[in-house]
């Protein structure tokens, strides 16, 4: 079977488990596809996950109610190991990277991370990747009786759903203690569309000048396109945006139908987070800025002056 | 106790990178530390200076240039350093047995490393060593201290950040924002050349690659790279919402 790990928030299926199930179906590895639903109050999560999966596994548990690697690696592995998986899939997030390689350690598997498309080839399973800061893209392979792999987020189209839904099987697991201790929690919440779901992200840059310019700049801008906010690192930094807006190489990388980036002047750590979205806008005075070499509209002019008219002119 | 910290040499970010039949070349490419990972060495150096008696360790696998990577974390305080010589491109499934390995010979309790490879691109290889060792791990750590065996701070998560409290021994990875990275100074780069750098023989560590590089190649997507003249704010702007509406048809 193919076991793909589910992920979940605020009590519904992630984007990033239907991108998993259309890698599982475009992998070419025989099977069924198994959704792993790990958590706790976690029944909804489960019947969505039904809609895409051949079975699903709910594990729903008090010990599960709060992410924890090694308890999720734990729950994987013996998932995989009682089913013969011989494709592990899970989700490309932080924190599905964080415990893949824990599944691979577990299962003596070889890991395919960050996989942006699958194909199977003779007993083994091929993966292309970016790597050098998403500026090369890679063809990997790994055989063996099990595969682990990660699945970029956007890289794969979301799975549409079965003619009949899936079973649901609750299962119960072995697991270890937890050791790390999570004493506070930080949780930045946006009212708008989370950057790895939004079809047109609108970031803004050090350019925009400070916390008040983007406030009154990008958010204005990007609810009337029904996009989500993000911010480079030097704006996070600077502390004007939480890090959860944050798009490249140590924030989110993101892949949208169009990312438009103000006062962003295109460092290759940020172009790595975005240099994959369909269309790139940039708007920055500085006509040499390394921004408008990816970008396929650009406008040379102040943010400041331009944005308003955008506002005005996007305004529906 | 003893603190390994993890370095891995990379093209400067800023270098242009190239191919050379299917894989990339680094010849005549400027390399420097993983700057994920001098966050590693730097954050050693602090919890020594903030009271932890600790030996701390630099590591290096790869290709004999990594002296150079070596030699950095020496001249910033680093006491000792091991490397591991070899030209064979190990995957991170592969290179946390070596780790691993040496983290127990060692007899090592943290070990630090870059939360993500500025080369490979991968997160993986602090999750895979802590694994092989049966060791917790905190990935992308913005701050970090050491109370004794005792290992609080703070890292971030998918969707935010957490505070945390786990015990040694672990496995920690680093990003920007932990600290700043000092600069070595001349009296330390001259010390540096005195301090001990071991070579051990990748062979003892059984180590083999789990995976297969087929290809690489470098995809330059082609962008439309037209340009408006923002002279006009009004018309400009009008102009890119009808190109966004009707011509890449991304808004409605």
């Amino acid at each position: 079977m193919i076991l793909v790990v589910a992920e979940h928030t605020g009590g519904k299926l992630a984007k990033a488990s239907l991108e998993m199930v259309s890698a599982a179906r475009s992998s070419g590895r025989e099977g069924p596809i198994t959704l792993l639903v790990l958590g706790h109050g976690v029944a909804g999560v489960a019947a969505e996950a039904a809609a895409v999966a051949d079975q699903v596994l709910v594990a729903d548990l008090s010990e599960l109610a709060t992410y924890d690697a090694e308890l999720w690696a734990a729950a994987t592995a013996q998932i995989a190991r009682a089913g013969e998986a011989h494709t592990v899939i899970t989700p490309g997030s932080r924190s599905g990277r964080e415990y893949a390689p824990r599944v691979a350690v577990k299962l003596d598997a070889p890991y395919l991370e960050d996989a942006i498309s699958l194909s199977a080839h003779g007993d083994a399973l091929r993966a292309q990747r970016y790597t050098y800061l998403s500026r090369v893209t890679e063809t990997v392979e790994a055989s063996g009786p099990v595969v682990v792999v990660s699945a970029k987020p956007g890289a794969f189209a979301p799975a549409a759903p079965l003619g009949a839904p899936g079973e649901q099987y609750d299962i119960d697991l072995d697991l270890p203690e937890r050791r790390v201790t999570i004493t506070g929690r930080s949780v930045e919440k946006s009212s708008r569309v989370a950057l790895s779901e939004a079809d047109i992200i609108v970031t803004g840059g050090r350019g925009v000048g400070n916390a008040e310019n983007f406030a009154r700049l990008i958010e204005p801008l990007a609810d009337n396109l029904g996009a989500g906010v993000g911010a480079t690192r030097a704006v996070v930094d600077a502390g004007w945006r939480p890090y959860a807006e944050q798009v490249g190489q140590t924030g989110k990388t993101v892949q949208p139908g169009a990312y438009i980036a103000l006062g962003v002047s295109g460092a290759v750590q940020h172009l790595s987070g975005m240099g994959k979205s369909k269309y790139i806008v940039a708007i920055n005075k500085d006509a040499e800025a390394p921004i408008f070499k990816v970008a396929d509209y650009g406008i040379v002019g102040d943010v400041s002056e331009i944005v308003p008219a955008l506002i005005e002119a996007s305004r529906r | 106790m003893k603190i390994l910290t993890l370095i891995r040499q990379v093209p400067d970010a800023e270098a242009r990178v190239k191919l050379s039949g299917n894989v990339v070349d680094l010849g005549g490419t400027t390399v420097v530390m993983d700057g994920m990972d001098e966050y590693g060495v730097e954050a050693a150096l602090r919890l020594r200076e903030a009271g932890a008696e600790a030996e701390i360790i630099a590591v290096a696998v790869g290709p004999q240039r990594n002296e150079d990577a070596l030699r950095t974390a020496l001249a910033m305080g680093v006491d000792r350093a091991v490397h591991i010589e070899t030209e064979e491109r190990l995957d991170a499934v592969a290179l946390s047995k070596v780790i691993a390995g040496l983290a127990r010979s060692e007899g090592a309790e943290l070990i630090l490393l870059g939360g993500q490879e500025a080369d490979w691109d991968s997160q993986a290889l602090g999750a895979a060593t802590a694994e092989r060792l049966g060791w917790a791990q905190l990935t992308w750590t913005n701050e970090l201290h050491l109370n004794g065996t005792a290992l609080t701070g703070r890292h971030d998560v998918d969707d935010g950040n957490e505070s945390f409290e786990t015990h040694l021994p672990a496995v920690v990875t680093t990003q920007q924002g932990l600290n700043e990275p000092r600069y070595p100074t001349l009296p330390n780069i001259m010390k540096a050349k005195k301090k001990e750098l071991r070579k051990d023989d990748l062979a003892t560590y059984g180590a083999a690659p789990s995976l297969n590089y087929v290809s690489a190649e470098i995809q330059v997507r082609a962008r439309l790279n037209r340009v408006i003249d923002g002279k006009d704010p009004q018309a400009a702007a009008a102009q890119l919402i009808d190109l966004l509406r009707n011509e890449a048809k991304v808004i409605r």
